[in-house]
């Protein structure tokens, strides 16, 4: 809501400043997003009369004018406006005057004629922001030698209101004096209007068919109007200043009454009616052609305004082409009417529309407002187009009109809520003042509230109301009290954070990336990734939600490698989207990323690129925080993002929780990289599941070591190994340590070379050579049966 | 017996001539070993006569004793030159730079929400987490927004059909926590949220944190009262000002924003506050009945409040950060400013 200062002061003036005013409508809840003076700064213009016009003997598009300024003598100028003519009231910047722009008036020669000022247009004066096509033409009523910036009274300011949806009772001038009277205890005053007379009986019927959505529709005809005339300047700059175009008179009236009283108007053009108005819910196919020119297919569950041969606006919402009033207009059927909220919400913007009607009406417009509205535009087209007004034609269905809402307040639940005892007195007054009929009693007020608030319904919203009256800011603070209850926790459970601090100990940036990717990207990363799309995304780039955390994070190291940084590591916590969105999953994961050097650039840096260890030992240190790292297993696996040889499904209690490994070289190359990454992402939910430690006494027994040095075929992965030497080492085996791992010379082709060291540890003997020795012999014959291991000569 | 005057100055002219510790001992071997001169001038006292073999013993002993000390004294002394030229040897740069990884950091929107939940959960509020695939009655309906109520033009939501959306607020964990739980509830609920809007000062993804306090007896005094409390923690300002403004927000009644005293120019002016002197920081409110109603607690019983601010908004007020869009690019140059 956007409106004059002056206007508002014409209905209600507080003693406060411009800036003091908009502070105290802010704080009252209608924040005041801009206050902006109504014309640029200019000094030196005064109305002036055009005396004479002679055509410049040097240049065919000037004249030189002389005009009267007031001063006493006429003074000569040059214009080169079009529409420059005898007897026009002009605004003329006199020798000496400043348009903005800061652009001084000086005596000039044009083409060897002398000027002494300069006949102005309104975007000269910063009225208009397109260049005008000729000078500004004032009523022949201004006066001669007066300020132009006193007549036009633009020593004022437009004020832009930022209404919450709930207030559209303000958006009006009638509303927001309402608003500034509460605060200022100060009485509003509008416009007088005297009843209109009607001066023939012509009528026009209506019929309400959907009472429920129109219970009151109040119309006129008005018979013999010029709609030749133009729209006075006072309103056309009542209107400039509310951020309304100027049209037509008609338009513009209807315009100037929606702003002053907040009630929406529409007039039809009486000729293009056949019979009776009927006010019903569209039906199955038609189709309305609107004012813009849009051609709609309605929907049974839009209101229109029909005639016996179809609709002819959208209730509330736009009118029709065919039926609006146009130059040749004569007669005008004016329609004025209360159509619910529950009626209009949602159309407009089910047609991608939003109008300043549908904007008034799906907020609730005042039902007591209907007949007003009329009168007042009435008043106005006769003053302004002359013509002949019927009588009032109203159809009403008081059964279906708005109840308002009848509400207690209770006195102790005040104070509850606002922690403050506030007077009797003054909660009567702040209700009163608000418009409310009020009832108080021992324990509280019956309240009744006004037909605007369409948000008021619970004794919450009369306690809102007494609140930001009285002022929020004058109300007490104090800290919530509540019993210090020792609560559990789970000491076996990581927290995300710990997930996190340990990869920023690895030396890895956390990232945040979009949780919405292009699908391009996804489909080259994860070809069969199923996960659901938007259906109004943004942009194609942000159009499908990520199956994985692996787009964002190349997408990032993209970023990255494009500023010329070249050792990248990130990671990112965050949902990953799986499934048709009936079948969805929005698992958290954790993911990581590395590309570059192994080590950060230094004297002692190893500068060969990072690999699959590398990330495979950070990863490591994040599974073994929980303490139960033998929960966690690696075993070669197929992603379609990763080498093939270079890639690992994990598993965490034998469940799969993520995949690591080097991206895909054909994936590297569709993506256009010019490096390897290494990249995982795991379960958030796994990572999380630590262990709670159980203490083992610790044996007083010698520990027995022994080497062992085995030859394995190349295909057949450690863990193998590994777990099948766990198996036959008996009970008291403490660790098994990998120490070497070679292949080449000395091993041979299609082999490597693992060596081992076990260590056994009795915890209440000490373990002899011999039983170790037979433990070993049993280890190698069974390496060698399942595995075909043959132990290293 | 009659050369040991010139056998002992012969081992003191060696011993002084011994230049490494290796050459003392060969020394003290030749002289004063099982078989060294000295050693074998004791055994011959048996051959001198009896008498005279005190006298000459003591003699020997004495030498002995002196050529031991010697060599002690020598080779302590060659001791410490070894090790002086060892320890000078061993002499680095102690000003070079320590081997190993440098370390990441956590992004500032992560620093600063860990920093938020942190503040709450000190005070005994719970940290709590949904889904951000939504559907309509969760992130609208149960909060009091119904289906073409105006204040769903508020936010403009990124839907995938006519009932599922991504979360426009992190609200709806509120009304499943209410839901699953018997007050008193205490939580902040951080996360990701959606709204279909980019532009300068504008992200179609970016994080919240929502925190709910229902309990018997909970008044606006004590929304109030928090806020205030959490804002001049996070600042680490107590003298910030703090006002609350009469708003809107379906699922409060009383609502308010908050708005502080412009943190980067004093309530001064500047471009961070359009000139107005203040921010806006937060929205909040007492939970509206309607609200209470969907998740089954009695209104009349128990009340609550609720607020929520945007974590990018604070950051950038926190670190002076001055691009909304930074937070998204992932530079390195960018995140490592906040390790």
């Amino acid at each position: 809501m956007k409106f004059s200062e002056k206007w508002l002061r014409d209905w209600v003036s507080p003693r406060l400043d411009t800036q003091a005013m908009a502070d105290q409508i802010t704080m009252a809840g209608l924040e005041v997003d801009a206050v902006a003076p109504v014309a640029a700064t200019f000094a030196g213009v005064v109305v002036a009369e055009v005396l004479s016009k002679t055509q410049h003997p040097n240049a065919d598009k000037l004249n030189v004018c002389s005009v009267d300024d007031g001063s006493g003598e006429p003074v000569q100028v040059v214009c080169g406006a079009p529409n420059v003519a005898v007897g026009q009231k002009v605004p003329f910047a006199q020798v000496g005057g400043l348009l903005p722009g800061d652009f001084k008036i000086k005596k000039a020669k044009l083409r060897g004629e002398e000027s002494f000022g300069m006949i102005c247009s309104a975007s000269e004066l910063g009225l208009e922001e397109e260049t005008s096509p000729g000078i500004l033409v004032l009523p022949d009523s201004a006066p001669v030698g007066e300020s132009f910036r006193d007549y036009m009274d633009l020593d004022d300011h437009t004020i832009e209101v930022d209404l919450t949806p709930n207030r559209g009772d303000c958006l009006s001038i009638k509303g927001m004096a309402r608003e500034v009277g509460v605060l200022n205890r100060l009485a509003v005053t509008g416009p007088e209007l005297a009843p209109i007379e009607a001066t023939h009986d012509e009528t026009y019927a209506v019929t309400l068919e959907a009472p429920e959505c129109c219970p009151r529709y109040i119309g006129r005809l008005i018979s013999e109007i010029n709609p030749a005339v133009e729209t006075p300047l006072w309103m056309v700059e009542c209107l400039r200043r509310s951020g309304v175009r100027s049209i037509d008179p008609v338009v513009d009236i209807t315009n100037y009454v929606m702003l002053e009283l907040g009630q929406p108007l529409h007039a039809f053009d009486r000729e293009n009616l056949q019979g009776g108005i009927v006010v019903r819910m569209a039906k199955q196919g038609e189709m309305l052609t609107l004012l813009d020119g849009q051609r709609i297919a309605l929907r049974p569950e839009t209101l229109v305004i029909a005639d016996e041969n179809g609709p002819l606006a959208m209730a509330g919402i736009m009118g029709g082409e065919h039926s609006g009033i146009s130059a040749k207009t004569r007669t005008i059927f004016l329609e004025s009417a209360f159509f619910t909220p529950l009626a209009i919400a949602g159309q407009a913007r089910s047609y991608g529309m939003h109008t300043d009607a549908s904007h008034r009406f799906e907020r609730g417009v005042d039902p007591g407002l209907t007949a007003l509205a009329v009168e007042r535009a009435t008043q106005l087209l006769l003053e302004i187009c002359g013509g002949r007004p019927g009588p009032l034609v109203e159809a009403v269905s008081e059964a279906h009109l708005p109840d308002s809402a009848h509400i207690t307040l209770r006195a102790q639940r005040l104070a509850q809520a606002l922690d403050k005892e506030l007077a009797a007195d003054e909660v009567t007054d702040i209700l009163q003042r608000l418009g409310m009929q009020v009832l108080a009693d021992e324990n509280g007020w019956q309240v009744q509230a006004p037909s605007w608030r369409f948000d008021i319904a619970i004794e919450e919203d009369l306690i809102e109301e007494v609140a930001r009256i009285h002022g929020y800011n004058n109300l007490p603070s104090r800290r919530p009290s509540a019993r210090l209850a020792l609560r559990s926790s789970n000491e076996a459970r990581l927290s995300e954070s710990q997930l996190r601090h340990q990869m920023v100990a690895r030396g890895y940036q956390e990232a945040v990336t979009y949780s919405f990717v292009a699908p391009e990207l996804q489909t080259t990363i994860l070809p069969d990734a199923v996960s659901p799309k938007l259906a109004n995304p943004i942009s194609a780039d942000l159009s499908v939600m990520r199956a994985s955390l692996f787009p964002g994070l190349i997408r990032a190291m993209e970023h990255n490698l494009n500023r010329q940084q070249t050792r990248i590591r990130l990671f990112e916590t965050g949902l990953v989207f799986n499934g048709e969105l009936d079948d969805l999953s929005q698992v958290p994961m954790l993911g990581a990323l590395a590309c570059g050097p192994r080590d950060a650039e230094g004297w002692t840096a190893n500068r060969e690129a990072v690999d699959f260890y590398d990330l495979k030992g950070d990863l490591e240190s994040v599974l073994d925080l929980g303490g139960s790292a033998s929960a966690w297993r690696f075993e070669p696996g197929d992603h379609p993002a990763l080498h093939p040889g270079q890639c690992a499904r994990i598993l965490h209690q034998g469940q799969e929780a993520g995949w690591i490994g080097t991206l895909h070289p054909r994936v590297r190359a569709k993506l256009g990289l010019k490096v390897d990454a290494v990249l995982f992402e795991v379960r958030l939910d796994a990572l999380s599941e630590g262990r709670i430690p159980a203490f083992e006494p610790l044996s007083r027994f010698p520990e027995v070591r022994r080497d062992l040095a085995l030859l394995l075929n190349e295909e057949v992965p450690v863990q193998s190994l590994l777990d099948s030497v766990e198996r036959h080492a008996g009970d008291y085996l403490k660790g098994s340590k990998l120490f070497d791992v070679y292949a080449g010379k000395g091993v041979p082709e299609g082999h490597k070379s693992i060596a081992l060291g076990l260590t056994w540890q009795h915890p209440s003997r000490t373990l002899n050579d011999e039983e170790i020795n037979q433990l070993v012999d049993t280890i190698v014959i069974q390496v060698r049966a399942e595995l075909g291991a043959e132990l290293r000569s | 017996m009659e050369h040991l005057p010139t056998l002992v100055s012969e081992a003191r002219h060696a011993i002084q001539a011994a230049d490494s510790v290796v050459a003392l001992e060969e020394i003290r071997v030749s002289y004063l070993g099982k078989k060294g001169e000295v050693t074998a001038l004791l055994k011959g006292l048996g051959k001198l006569p009896p008498e005279e073999r005190p006298a000459a013993g003591e003699q020997i002993n004495q030498a002995k004793q002196a050529l031991a000390q010697e060599i002690d004294t020598q080779r302590q002394q060659l001791e410490d030159v070894a090790l002086q030229a060892r320890l000078s040897a061993e002499r680095i740069d102690v000003t070079l730079p320590g081997r190993g990884q440098p370390n990441g950091g956590l992004h500032p929107v992560t620093r600063t929400l860990e920093r938020i939940e942190e503040l709450f959960t000190r005070i005994g509020f719970d940290v709590a987490v949904g889904p951000e695939i939504e559907d309509d009655y969760h992130n609208f309906e149960a909060l009091n927004i119904p289906a073409h109520h105006p204040a769903r033009g508020m936010a403009d939501t990124f839907y995938f059909d006519a009932t599922r959306l991504l979360r426009t607020h992190t609200s709806p964990v509120q009304v499943r926590t209410m839901k699953a739980e018997e007050p008193p509830i205490r939580i902040v609920c951080p996360g990701r949220v959606y709204r279909s809007d980019s532009d300068l000062t504008h992200t179609p993804m970016f994080h919240q944190v929502e925190g709910l306090l229902v309990d018997e007896d909970v008044s606006f005094a004590d929304l109030k009262g928090t806020i205030e409390d959490f804002l001049h923690a996070f600042f680490e300002r107590d003298d910030l000002s703090v006002r609350f403004r009469p708003s809107y927000f379906p699922f409060t009644e009383p609502s308010a924003e908050v708005d502080i005293q412009c943190v980067m120019c004093s309530g001064e002016g500047c471009r961070v506050c359009s000139h107005s002197g203040w921010l806006e920081v937060m929205g909040c409110g007492m939970v509206h009945p309607e609200v209470f109603r969907h998740s089954g607690i009695d209104s009349e019983r128990f009340t609550g409040f609720a607020f929520g601010m945007g974590v990018e908004r604070l950051a950038m007020l926190r670190y002076g950060v001055n691009d909304l869009r930074l937070f998204f690019e992932n530079d390195l140059r960018f995140l490592r400013q906040f390790a």
